[in-house]
């Protein structure tokens, strides 16, 4: 039935599976819901609610290219349009492209690493729900007519107490600062995972690729995030409070601002785009049959894109009029950063030169991710040269080069990566055929939809402009982006159609459908809440291509049903020798009832400078839950009934 | 693949450690790292507006005044005393010590949050005067708020070491030790760029 089925059973093995079970099992009905703690349950949550997400800025954008799709035309006012163009970025951005990377993870990472769950559990579901909790509620503003309208970044003055009176702005800074706490939250559970969790055996240059890049990931949100976070407390305090520190009458600098979020926004885009990094070398691996060629220089160019990141943040700001010495020096390193995407592209190209390639869905969203990136690439190292910067500032074609960036560069990849990894979060094989068809529309459509743009934005037409002249003569090229943007959204429903259809109706996986070599998928598919009931040992690079040579387990590990903990095995951080064995907490209802109340504390902060002050005790209280191991609900039997202590059913049984 | 897989039985590794061979520490670790990183951008901001004032604090403001701030610097400088005291405690599972020093550093921390009190008095300018002020109530504020919640969370410790406490009671004793450290280390930055700068640069 499953990846253990292959060995015969270890002496206890049943008795064991059934305390793991009532271990992490948190009850029936919503109560039980929102008391999982289980990375199974908050990874699948996570990208699951990352893709609602994605769906309503993807409405927002379709709203907007109707709009344009004819001069002077009065569909949507520039309040609304301006609305929406705010939440498409702010969205796409801090609701959908960081989230769905960090959820993948934190479903993927533990079981690649062969453990049994993330380093603190209640931890992460708490950063989920803070998640999600931002996003209704910044959605619901929306709904309301109090949605954010100052872009994305919202600079001051425009997003300033004097330009934006009335509560737009204050909900956007709040619910950016709260994104970001689950951000980090996400950030530090998947580097002691990394760190500390891996499986006996897998040093450091035996970790696959797409932990390495979620490893590089998390160091930089832990380095980056603390500066948006910053950036929209000092808005909110702005405006909420009367400090004034992007107030240059009372000696405040707006730049500042800028400054503080491009700090942030430049390593931002590397944050989407190195987890995307990951998957791409595991569906190359799976699916050319072969380990991806140059694994030190594939980990050492991750690194040094992390690094180099943060060198770029003022190519934002060539428009400011900032000393040229310094403008010099981030050209450089805007130019500098292509040399280690260019590594891991001739990189991926000789994996796939050399190996026995199978053309499925997954691996033509990799095609469509190299041929797309790449013209994304060459744009920007177009625009790090300040006077095209300056020339091509604030039009369409800074437009079509981000959208090649972040389309071709993250969500393509995830598209291929969810794919890839749709049989071990369902249990179920996602349909070929649909997939190909959807992979179709998409390129098509996305090409049609932005390859215009570069012309629009050469030819002169400004962004974030409700509508344009008749005699401007942009009508044509908006005319086939809106076509191309309708290819697109199709391409996406059947995308989404398939996915929710084999879910359901697909061919029954197995384990290991693909034959990839990674160490999920010697788990169940879908694996069960504590993942491996015996966490495997490894041997090499390439995790179950080396299984040939024997196999080894981890036993001794021990669950306590009874007071809801079980334990998982430490292991050194360079060479992955068992150290220790840490028991982690089950079930819980406070990291929700946490979430509530910070969420809470913040949108009530929009309304009163008070709400910190009565919010804490809620917080406090709630906290003060987080130490306690509850014991699972008890077993309830209706007479005549016996125990279950069966192991799970198995949803994977050919 | 049909042979019984080696197993490699691990009942015997301890079930505790401190410092970072456990888990916890890499977390107390990583929201350091964060932190430190928020206060080092909060010092930055303080410097790049510092850049557009020909004088510091913009007049009419004076600096704030130097004597709680001092004796806070002190207090705190002296907290690490009883906070390392304890942490030995912890790490020698010594229980009758880890109450007698948990409870010393709790008065400490009273002794601190009092002060602070005391000092957000004597700062000579509002968070709504100016820049400056915004700034500089931002920097304390900051450090206020990790003093306070800091000394929430000794409270809640010392209730449960008071009680009857496990042996991951004692890996958490010495997880706050060090957050502990951090936040007396980073108020020095802190102090420096309040007190000091505005008198002698």
């Amino acid at each position: 039935m499953s990846g253990d089925a292959r060995a015969p059973a270890l002496p206890g093995e049943e008795e064991e599976r059934a305390r793991l079970e009532r271990a992490l099992d948190p009850g029936p009905g919503l109560r039980g819901w929102l008391r999982s703690v289980s990375h199974r349950d908050v990874g699948r949550r996570y990208v699951a609610t990352a893709f609602v997400f994605f769906a309503l800025a993807g409405a927002a954008a379709a709203a907007m290219r109707a709009q344009l799709l004819f001069a002077d035309n009065d569909w949507i006012g520039p309040d609304l349009y301006n609305q929406l163009f705010t939440m498409h970025g702010t969205t796409m951005m801090f609701l959908f492209a960081v989230p769905v990377m960090e959820g993948l993870a934190v479903y993927l990472v533990p079981l690649m690493l062969g453990t049994r769950n993330v380093a603190f559990p209640r931890l992460n579901a708490f950063g989920y729900y803070t998640f999600a909790l931002a996003g209704i509620v910044l959605w619901t503003a929306f709904a309301l007519d109090v949605g954010p309208d100052t872009g994305w970044f919202s600079y001051p003055p425009l997003a300033g107490p004097e330009f934006s009176p009335g509560k737009r702005v204050d909900f956007w800074a709040q619910l950016v600062t709260l994104t970001e706490v689950a951000a980090l939250v996400a950030a530090v559970e998947i580097v002691a995972t990394t760190f500390r969790q891996r499986a006996p055996g897998m040093s450091l240059d035996r970790i696959p690729l797409f932990v390495w890049a979620m490893l590089v990931t998390s160091f930089m949100v832990v380095f980056a995030m603390p500066a948006v976070m910053l950036a929209s407390t000092y808005l909110a305090l702005d405006r909420l409070v009367g400090t004034h520190f992007f107030n240059p009458v009372e000696g405040g600098e707006a730049l500042l601002y800028q400054h503080l979020f491009w700090f942030f926004g430049h390593p931002e885009v590397y944050i989407i785009f190195v987890p995307a990094l990951g998957i791409v070398s595991s569906i190359v691996s799976a699916f050319a049959r072969r380990p991806v060629f140059g694994y030190p220089a594939m980990v050492l160019s991750l690194i040094a894109t992390g690094f180099v990141s943060f060198g770029l943040w003022v190519h934002h700001m060539f428009a400011t009029g900032l000393p040229e010495l310094g403008e010099s020096f981030f050209t450089a390193a805007s130019l500098l950063i292509a040399l280690p995407t260019g590594v891991q592209i001739f990189c991926w190209i000789a994996t796939l030169w050399t190996g026995r390639l199978v053309f499925a869905t997954p691996l033509l969203y990799v095609i469509g991710f190299v041929a797309t990136f790449v013209l994304g690439g060459l744009t920007g190292v177009l625009q790090a040269s300040v006077p095209i910067d300056t020339q091509v500032h604030d039009t369409f074609f800074v437009v079509a080069h981000l959208h090649y960036t972040l389309v071709g560069g993250a969500v393509f990849p995830l598209l291929g990566g969810i794919h890839f990894w749709f049989p071990k979060l369902t249990g179920r094989m996602a349909s070929e055929r649909l997939g190909k068809l959807g992979f179709a529309l998409v390129f098509a459509g996305f090409h049609l939809t932005f390859f215009p743009m570069h012309q629009l934005g050469l030819a002169g037409m400004p962004r974030r402009v409700y509508t344009y002249a008749p005699d401007s003569g942009f009508e044509p090229l908006n005319q086939l982006a809106g076509a191309g943007a309708a290819v697109l959204a199709l391409g996406v429903l059947v995308f989404a159609g398939n996915l929710l259809w084999s879910a359901r109706r697909g061919r029954v996986a197995g384990p290991d459908p693909w034959g990839a070599e990674t160490l999920e998928w010697s788990a169940p598919s879908p694996p069960p809440r504590y993942g491996f009931l015996h966490p495997p040992v490894v041997f090499g690079r390439d995790g179950l291509w080396e299984r040939e040579a024997g196999s080894a387990v981890v036993t001794g590990l021990r669950s306590e049903p009874e007071s809801g903990t079980y334990e998982v095995l430490l292991t050194n951080l360079v060479d992955a020798r068992p150290e220790l064995r840490a028991d982690l907490p089950g079930p819980s209802i406070f990291p929700f009832l946490t979430a509530v109340s910070l969420v809470g504390t913040l949108v009530a902060s929009v309304f009163t400078p008070w709400a910190p002050v009565f919010g804490g005790v809620p917080i406090f209280l709630s906290l003060l839950g987080w130490p306690v191991r509850t014991p699972p609900a008890p077993v309830v039997l209706r007479e005549g009934e016996v125990p279950d202590v069966r192991p799970a059913p198995a949803r994977a049984a050919p | 693949m049909s042979e019984r897989p080696a197993a490699l039985d691990v009942s015997v590794l301890p079930a505790h450690a401190f410092g970072s061979r456990g888990l916890a520490w890499w977390a107390t670790v990583g929201f350091i790292v964060i932190e430190a990183g928020m206060f080092a951008m909060v010092i930055a901001s303080l410097f790049y507006l510092h850049g557009e004032e020909a004088q510091w604090p913009p007049a009419p403001f004076a600096p704030p005044e130097l004597l709680w701030g001092t004796v806070n610097t002190a207090i705190l400088l002296l907290s690490a005393w009883p906070n390392h005291e304890m942490r030995l405690a912890a790490e020698r599972l010594d229980l009758a010590g880890v109450r007698r020093w948990i409870l010393v550093a709790d008065a400490f921390s009273v002794a601190f949050l009092a002060v602070r009190w005391l000092e957000l008095g004597d700062l000579n300018v509002r968070w709504d005067s100016n820049a400056y002020g915004s700034v500089v109530w931002v920097l304390i504020g900051f450090h206020t708020f990790h003093l306070l919640t800091d000394a929430i969370e000794s409270m809640v410790l010392t209730a449960m070491v008071l009680g009857s406490p496990g042996p991951r009671r004692y890996v958490d004793v010495s997880e706050n030790g060090i957050y502990w450290y951090f936040v007396v280390v980073v108020w020095i930055p802190i102090y420096a760029v309040v007190y000091l700068l505005p008198r002698w640069w």
